[in-house]
């Protein structure tokens, strides 16, 4: 069987090969940020290398196959040969002496290329100079939408972002319930988004253009549509977009973010004008609803030795997970099927807008 | 307050009718197929009076071969079950497009992608590959059965329990929808408050307690019950690779359990381990999940490894090269898959010294499984190849999993891994490793066992066939998918904007059709082979000119195995035997000693599917009941003094007597 194997792989795989070095809007293969750039390089580099090793493998595999096939009476047949010690140092050393190569560029790169590092360069040709001033955006991953926050101009938005190109772009991210990724592939690698946390990315983007970011972190039932725009803008359209985000915006204070933040699918675009002072710092503390105690409140209590007793009282104060349960309890006629621990036989109904067959008819509406 | 719904309540917790999904048509669909199929399975066995045949031959048996083929069953059957679910997603994805929602709302989807993964890796690829140590272990180390029967007899039983209250999920509840290792928060009481999580939780406890036993039997039993004279470095390269997976199992799924186990208790008593509340961290879930993760890739891989170093040896008709360097191969692997974990989350944070640090592990491992692929290449050279079915399965397997192995290589680099993590180009990767490997590895142990555990060999043309569709649906589905992540396309979405992608969901859906054609050609292949079983009959125990001890004795072996513990000079010992000008013993026969069937196995897995069923639909009398249930079964148990009973010499003399006769018939 030897003949039809290697045929019939190679005229599956070459076509495939081709289309994926033709590319086809391949983001991730040519991406318009320094850092996904580099990325891309890496992956590339990492791939010649080891083709290097698999080429040759897959090659003698297919050839040995064919050449000691049992038909094959004129190869040598040798059933005692089963030691050399020269090709035991190769087969050995041979993998090992990629994997070194691959590990230095590994250590360098990781750190390199480290989303926590502040960028020294705009791109291959450009180090970062004094005189640009880095933008922030502040990012949180809500149920499921994306919020964004610019802390230099007062504003936020919703499902969309702009950045003006060749500035650095420092982020800084969380999220309101459940993990989320956030993943803009032409501008930069993801970096997981967690509630009571923040992670931290810096990137630029250098061409101008509308790309797509999302979630690519399984989130839940809205999770395919927890989708954005990314604008990357000359300095003029981006001065343009925050003007216009603040012309058209609304205010976005407390009680406009807690609505925000409930469950909901395909939102639209949201502009914000302005937003209350530390709405941020209270969402990544998990104290935006009145009365609760922030995170870091809590660790200085901790830091400073810890309360007493008397933290007992601090307790409800320090729930954030359950903040939607009591909207569900108005609601009768659960009781027959909620035990003592209040948890429903089925998950919540799906939230506003995500599809459900309309014969679709449970009970346990807990949000 | 005592009225009728306290009452209710009190009987059946949160079990209503509710619970019983009869408004999705899908699901009734199934459930009508499954309770018709089931009944007319039930019928026939009723009809053909199989029930005393079944459970005293086969429930309650102890008999390492019998386990070992109910564990494949158990696979198989959920194979079908998990690939439905595949076949599922592949139609969803190959249609969500330009608006339309496909016919899986999110709702079902979100359930389907978490079945699927739950059932592939521990009710198929985990019971495939225990039942393939459980069958082949004691005959290549030449023993009677293992060191624990009965012990080995509940462990199938409990795997079992696991597989029935996951399929229950389908007809009564639902199942998780947060992914295969339900990561909280999202998995948590809070975000996750339905039964599937539940469902999730005690289906792999309970399946747990079966794997981590047998996982300890399998480790006795090759430490204690080797034959005289096969020292570690000349057991068979299966029984090494199956050492390394089972300590493995030992120790990581304890990990998992005890991860499980907190899990449950911020879903049930409101405890605060993995919440975002009160100090909780998520990601010390995370970490602990895949400490037991990663290790069990390994345990699924290692025995695949094993399969093909058996098949290599024997097909060539070669001792393997490099056996030394393959054990240590081996033993590093194992070892090395214990400092990886977080490379399945470079992403969440850590710096960079921790990711280079877990990048560079992880990329180490390539070198054992660099020289492991060596050592098949160079058995090759100069032997003289038989292409028939399991080899070609190996040969497949040489082409298919390096190409998975640079790719896994690829993602080990932190920086690249940041763009393809939890993309479709992971997706490709572990496919083509666990179908590349894992999978094509147990399909040529089928095929290379079969006569051996059935007397006589599988047909050789479907199985080709059931090869071809396989290796080359395989391409077909999952290259397409690498294509795809490199477009930046995430996993677990089900419904898409790029009307540009949907050309390849629509070849990956054309490649699962081929696999599916692949599944049922080896399901043909059972079939024809069982109609012209005369035709293929295996008279001599070897049919494939083998060389460890399995081969000596007769296909099917007899209960006993071997009526004389063979003495081992050299590993290829039955090779060696056979080079020797080796006799079988014609008399001297005397009686065997073993170990007696018993029914406790089947009864204490039964109450435990009980309890995980009233755990999940907090039905609190019944949990307590049947918990109290166990203890006393096991207790009871250990007042059963009637374990073990003597073959008379007799029998042992007629059926080797009836096996000298049909081997001189041969000749």
């Amino acid at each position: 069987m030897p003949k039809p194997f290697s045929l019939a792989r190679i005229s599956i795989v070459l076509p495939l090969m081709l289309a994926t070095l033709s590319g086809c809007d391949m983001v991730v293969m040519a991406p318009s940020g320094d850092i996904a750039v580099q990325q891309r390089d890496l992956i590339v580099i990492s791939t010649v290398l080891m083709l290097l090793i698999i080429v040759p493998v897959i090659c003698l595999t297919l050839f040995f196959a064919w050449r000691y096939r049992q038909s094959n009476k004129a190869a040598t047949y040798d059933p005692e040969w089963h030691h050399s010690t020269g090709l035991e140092v190769i087969i050995w050393s041979a993998p090992l002496a990629i994997i070194i190569a691959l590990g230095a560029i590994t250590w360098v790169s990781t750190h390199k290329l480290d989303p926590y590092r502040p960028l020294d360069r705009i791109d291959a040709a450009r180090p970062v100079s004094g005189e640009v001033k880095p933008i922030t955006v502040e990012v949180v991953a809500l149920d499921w939408k994306w919020l964004f926050f610019y802390p230099d101009y007062g504003i936020a938005t919703v499902n969309e972002m702009a950045a003006p190109v060749d500035v650095p772009i420092n982020f800084k991210l969380t999220a309101s319930s459940v993990m989320n990724s956030f993943y803009v592939p032409a501008l930069a690698g993801m970096i997981y988004t967690m509630p009571g946390m923040e992670t931290k990315l810096h990137a630029v983007i250098n061409k101008a253009g509308d790309y797509e970011g999302f979630s690519s972190n399984y989130s839940g039932d809205g999770f395919s549509h927890m989708r954005f725009k990314f604008h990357g803008l000359d300095q003029a359209g981006f001065d343009q977009w925050v003007a216009q985000v603040k012309q058209n915006g609304t205010a976005l204070n407390r009680d406009a973010y807690l609505k925000l933040e409930k469950p909901s699918v395909k939102e639209p675009v949201r502009y914000y004008a302005s937003v209350d002072d530390g709405l941020y710092e209270a969402v990544l503390n998990m104290c935006v609803r009145e009365g609760q105690m922030c995170m870091k409140d809590m660790m200085h209590i901790d830091m400073m030795g810890g309360a007493g007793v008397e933290s007992q009282e601090n307790r409800a104060k320090l729930q954030h997970d359950n903040r939607h349960a009591d909207q569900a309890s108005g609601e009768g006629g659960t009781a027959a099927t909620f035990p003592d621990t209040g948890n429903p036989s089925h998950s919540e109904e799906p939230a506003e807008g995500v599809e459900e067959p309309a014969t679709m008819n449970h009970d346990g509406h807990q949000m | 307050m005592f009225g009728n719904t306290s009452l209710t309540h009190f009987l059946f917790g949160r079990l209503s009718w509710e619970a019983i999904p009869y408004h999705e048509p899908i699901l009734v669909v199934t459930f009508a197929v499954v309770a018709l199929g089931g009944l007319a399975l039930l019928a026939l066995i009723t009809k053909y009076r199989l029930w005393g045949y079944l459970w005293h031959e086969w429930f309650t048996s102890v008999d390492h071969k019998k386990i070992g083929i109910m564990y494949i069953i158990l696979a198989i059957i959920m194979l079908l079950r998990g690939f439905s679910d595949a076949v599922m997603m592949r139609i969803q994805q190959a249609i969500a497009f330009n608006g339309s929602e496909g016919y899986l709302p999110p709702h079902h989807y979100d359930q389907v992608f978490t079945a699927h993964g739950v059932i592939m890796i521990f009710f198929v690829a985990m019971p495939f590959v225990t039942g393939f140590m459980n069958y082949v272990v004691p005959l290549q180390i030449g023993a009677r059965d293992v060191s624990f029967p009965f012990l080995n007899n509940f462990s199938f039983w409990m795997t079992t329990a696991g597989a029935i209250i996951i399929m229950m999920s389908l007809f009564v509840g639902e199942f998780a929808r947060t992914g295969w290792l339900a990561y909280p928060p999202l998995s948590g009481a809070a975000y996750s408050p339905g039964v599937g999580v539940d469902y999730y939780i005690w289906g792999l406890q309970v399946a747990g307690v079966g794997t981590t036993l047998s996982g300890i039997n399998l480790i006795a039993t090759i430490v204690k019950m080797r034959a005289p004279g096969m020292t570690f470095m000349k057991m068979p390269v299966f029984t090494w690779t199956s050492l390394c997976t089972n300590i493995l199992i030992v120790a990581t799924f304890p990990i998992l359990t005890a991860t499980l186990a907190l899990l449950s208790l911020d879903r049930y008593v409101g405890t605060n381990f993995f919440t975002n509340d009160l100090g909780g961290n998520p990601m010390m879930y995370i970490n602990l999940i895949w400490i037991w993760g990663h290790p069990e890739v390994y345990i699924l891989v290692l025995p695949a490894f094993g399969i093909f170093s058996e098949v290599v040896a024997t097909f060539c008709g070669k001792r393997l090269f490099g056996y030394a360097s393959m054990v240590y191969a081996t033993c590093v692997i194992m070892i090395l898959s214990y400092l990886v974990w977080l490379h399945h989350f470079f992403t969440m944070g850590s710096g960079a010294s921790v990711n280079a640090f877990f990048g560079i592990t992880t990329m180490i491992i390539s070198i054992p499984t660099g020289a492991k692929m060596f050592n098949w290449l160079f058995t090759m050279y100069r032997g003289r190849i038989r292409y028939d079915v399991p080899m070609l399965w190996t040969v497949g397997f040489m082409v298919t999993f390096v190409i998975g192995g640079m790719t896994g290589v690829m993602l080990a680099i932190p920086p690249a891994d940041f763009v393809l993590h939890n993309s479709l180009f992971l997706i490709a990767h572990f496919h083509n490793v666990i179908i590349g490997g894992v999978l094509f590895g147990l399909l040529a142990g089928v095929n290379y066992w079969f006569p051996k555990a059935f007397g006589y060999r599988l047909d050789p043309f479907w199985g080709k066939l059931s090869f071809w569709f396989w290796q080359i649906g395989f391409f077909v589905a999952f290259m397409p998918l690498y294509v795809l992540g490199l477009m930046g396309v995430t996993r677990r979405v089900s419904q898409f904007e790029d009307p540009s992608l949907q050309i390849w969901f629509i070849i990956a859906a054309v490649g699962a059709f081929l696999i599916a054609l692949g599944i049922l050609a080896f399901i043909v292949q059972l079939v024809v082979s069982f109609l012209r079983r005369d035709e293929l009959r295996d008279t001599t125990g070897d049919p494939w000119d083998g060389r460890t001890l399995e081969w000596s004795t007769s296909s099917p072996p007899p209960d006993y195995n071997f009526a004389f513990t063979p003495v081992v000079h050299d590993h290829d010992s039955w090779y060696d035997m056979k080079s020797r000008g080796y006799e079988r013993p014609l008399t001297g026969f005397r009686p065997i000693h073993m170990p007696k069937n018993t029914g406790t196995g089947i009864i204490l897995a039964g109450i435990s599917t009980v309890l995980a069923f009233a755990l999940i639909w907090y039905i609190w009398w019944l949990a307590a009941l049947s918990f109290i249930a166990i203890v006393a079964v096991s207790i009871g148990h250990t007042f059963n003094y009637h374990r073990d009973f003597f073959i008379p010499a007799d029998t042992v003399v007629a059926t080797e007597e009836a096996r000298t006769k049909t081997l001189a018939e041969r000749t």
